[in-house]
């Protein structure tokens, strides 16, 4: 099962390799880890998608709990929660391409941020499938470049990680 | 009160209270030990290789309750001190190690003596640090004791750059020390503890096994008061040895793949266990799948929640430090009414004799070759069993854990959970300082003890009279056990050809050497090491049975009831 794990920790030199150290150690999977600073520069929020058994689930919160600068962490995907990622998408654009990658470009609501003669860089914000969508929709042969933030998430209504 | 970064960490230890630092000099900690050199609080042990500094700091932690503490240098000092380290965090060792750095304006330069030593011990420590600026330090040393002392204990490493050891600064050591990321549970759950009392009283098949986590907690006494209190048969892992009384009725012997026959069939038909303090390790449960098959409801207590659910499912899982769990529950018990069912608890207990009285510890005694079995029971005897026994790993290890019979906690010390050879003498050394008064025994082989052999220097400086008991057998015994029995007799690599004469090796170092061929003279040789030369360091090397095996055993991947009991068995 895929589970997206949140969670807070010091924002100090290293955090970063002790959770991905974890994570290797233990032969536990990693789909994809952002971490940036919150409104509390001392702390980082990292979000961590996973696979893996209830068992081993419960061994990773478990685990990362663990860690001493670990200040929470909670599975947000056992609950209803937002999940977004964001993808920066180089794309040849010439002749007919052009108004065609235009056209898919509003249809995903994504914006175009960069022109050349030759080229687009398109933005695109939304969950896993939208931006997989996306990429399904262009001709692959027009793909020059692909960059993806991996997912951020953060649970619906109350529910707040916060210290 | 303006000091260096130097001065500053010695008076944290002063503070802390420290008083043996065991270490090794080198360029990047030249600070700290002229630190050292201009007080006399804080004593240092000379080590001759940086690993035995980490085990002589880890054996005087294990033997008291207080926190090891090892300096050691950047570079190769720091990757010496690594095996040592991991050996303490196996077994979760109260630890500060203090490691020198490369200049911070070098870090990163593949500067002399450089290495990544956070990096590196990282996965080996409860926590480490990389102190960059002196006004850190205190503070610092402050959470690393604090780390390594509460909770889960374990290794705590702090790294310190040379020109901030150098750096001066304003002094003074926190009181109080309070992190958000960390405040580890002390206090059970008493609705947890609650369901679990209950669950004990109904058990028809109660069985009780401890860890390492009962001595650790200093709860030996609170989990021989509930033992009795109810009744129930206990075990004590390699680990947990001492934790309840080894010559006490209801105390089954040691579980898992060297353990007694008792002891593992109790376990496994059990239709309650309380595990305490210990973490269902693949040595004392052996398969996972095979000891699931049994139905039983399973009580853990443990202060780390990641040890709880790791190998085995559990039923009620109660975090909390394993002292103030038991003291709750004892006080459940003896405020409620209900007892145990006496009637179920006396078939139980049959039950229980009729596997003891397998006696699967029984060995074919000789009179022409001594069986290390037997060196053991003689030492238990000479020692009153009241010595202090450090081994190191293989054969002669089990042997000493099935043998030496310990009554009392933080009596046996040995690596558990790492399985690191060449700790036994370290240990000792560490034990002897933290205890002179008490007898110190380091049961050991022959290759073992030349993994940090160079330590009789060490014990020479600092007249450490420990009593080393060499079960010399001239194999990796425990190797060549596994390869008569898995690998069709092909010792591959587990003879060891040119020893030394160790009694001549040992008194080269300024010791007494004894070398004990037959099994008469024995016990005269260990009564002379502690009566005639009891003020210093006794070698004694016994020429053991090459043949013997350590039985009873379960094959690694096996299920607990597997048990080859001996060798008729094969």
């Amino acid at each position: 099962m895929r589970h997206v794990i949140s969670l807070l920790i010091e924002n100090e030199a290293g955090a970063l390799s002790r959770v991905s150290g974890l994570f290797s150690a233990r032969g536990y999977n990693i789909e994809s880890l952002t971490v940036a600073p919150t409104e509390d520069a001392s702390m980082s929020r990292m979000s961590i998608v996973t696979t893996g058994s209830d068992d081993i689930i419960e061994q990773i919160t478990k685990q990362l709990n663990k860690l001493i600068e670990v200040v929470k962490v909670v599975d947000i995907s056992e609950a209803a929660h937002i999940e977004r990622e964001l993808m920066l998408i180089k794309v040849r654009a010439t002749g007919k391409d052009r108004e065609e990658i235009k056209r898919t470009t509003d249809i995903f609501r994504a914006r175009i941020i960069d022109v050349t003669d030759t080229s687009y860089v398109v933005e695109l914000t939304g969950n896993q499938g939208k931006l997989d969508a996306f990429i399904g929709a262009i001709d692959p042969s027009l793909i020059l470049e692909t960059v993806r933030s991996g997912v951020c998430g953060i649970g619906r209504g109350d529910r707040v990680l916060k210290l | 009160m303006v000091l260096s970064g130097a001065e500053i960490v010695i008076r944290c230890l002063q503070e802390e209270k420290v008083e043996y630092v065991f270490g090794y000099p080198g360029g990047a900690v030249l600070f700290l030990y002229d630190a050292l050199f201009q007080q006399d609080q804080v004593r240092h042990v000379l080590v001759r290789h940086e690993q035995a500094a980490v085990h002589a700091a880890d054996g005087f932690a294990r033997s008291t309750e207080k926190v090891g503490v090892a300096l050691v240098t950047s570079g190769p000092g720091a990757t010496n001190a690594v095996t040592g380290i991991a050996t303490a965090y196996c077994d979760s060792i109260p630890m500060v190690i203090i490691s020198g750095q490369v200049p911070t304006a070098a870090i990163g330069q593949d500067a002399f003596q450089e290495v990544d030593t956070v990096g590196i011990t990282r996965p080996c420590v409860k926590h480490n640090f990389l102190v960059k600026d002196v006004r850190d330090i205190a503070a610092t040393m402050k959470k690393a004791f604090y780390l390594a002392r509460t909770g889960r204990p374990g290794p705590v490493l702090v790294d310190i750059p040379k020109d901030v050891s150098m750096h001066k600064c304003e002094f003074e050591y926190p009181r109080e020390i309070s992190m958000r990321s960390y405040n580890p549970v002390v206090k059970g759950h008493s609705g947890q503890i609650k369901k679990a009392v209950q669950l004990l009283l109904e058990a028809k098949r109660p069985m009780i096994y401890t860890g390492g986590g009962v001595v650790l907690s200093n709860a030996a006494e609170q989990i021989t008061r509930l033992t009795r209190l109810l009744g129930y048969p206990i075990t004590n892992t390699l680990m947990g040895l001492g934790g309840y009384p080894a010559s006490d009725r209801q105390y089954l012997g040691m579980p898992g793949m060297h353990g007694t026959f008792e002891a593992n069939m109790a376990m496994h038909y059990s239709d309650v266990l309380l595990a305490v303090g210990a973490r269902f390790d693949d040595r004392v449960i052996g398969n996972p799948a095979h000891f699931a098959e049994e139905p039983r409801k399973i009580i853990h207590v443990d202060i780390d929640p990641s040890s709880i659910s790791k190998r085995v499912k559990v039923d009620v899982p109660i975090v909390g430090d394993v002292k103030e769990v038991l003291e709750e529950m004892i006080r459940q018990l003896e405020a409620g009414e209900a007892r145990p069912n006496p009637d179920a608890l006396a078939a139980w207990w049959k039950q229980v004799d009729e596997w003891r009285s397998r006696k699967c510890m029984v060995y074919k005694n000789s009179d022409e070759i001594i069986k290390p079995q037997f060196v053991i029971q003689k030492l238990w005897e000479v020692t009153g069993g009241e010595a202090i026994v450090t081994s190191d790993v293989g054969q002669h290890q089990m042997w000493a854990a099935q043998y030496y019979a310990f009554d009392k906690p933080r009596r046996w010390l040995n690596s558990g959970g790492l399985g690191t050879m060449g700790v036994g003498m370290p240990y000792a050394m560490g034990a002897k300082l933290a205890n002179p008064d008490r007898q110190v025994a380091c049961v050991t082989g022959e290759a073992s003890i030349q993994m940090n052999i160079q330590e009789l220097s060490t014990c020479k400086q600092f007249r450490l009279p420990i009593k080393i008991c060499n079960l010399n057998n001239r194999y990796l015994g425990m190797v060549r056990q596994w390869q008569e029995l898995f690998h069709g007799g092909r010792y591959s690599e587990s003879y060891m050809d040119s020893l030394p004469d160790f009694a001549k090796l040992a008194e080269s170092y300024g010791h007494v050497g004894i070398r004990v061929d037959r099994p008469a003279d024995v016990e005269g040789a260990l009564r002379e090491a502690f009566t005639t030369h009891k003020d210093e360091l006794v070698f004694l090397d016994f020429q053991v049975d090459q043949t013997e095996n350590v039985y009873p055993m379960v094959q690694g991947g096996k299920g607990l009831t597997e048990m080859i009991l001996s060798a008729e068995d094969l």
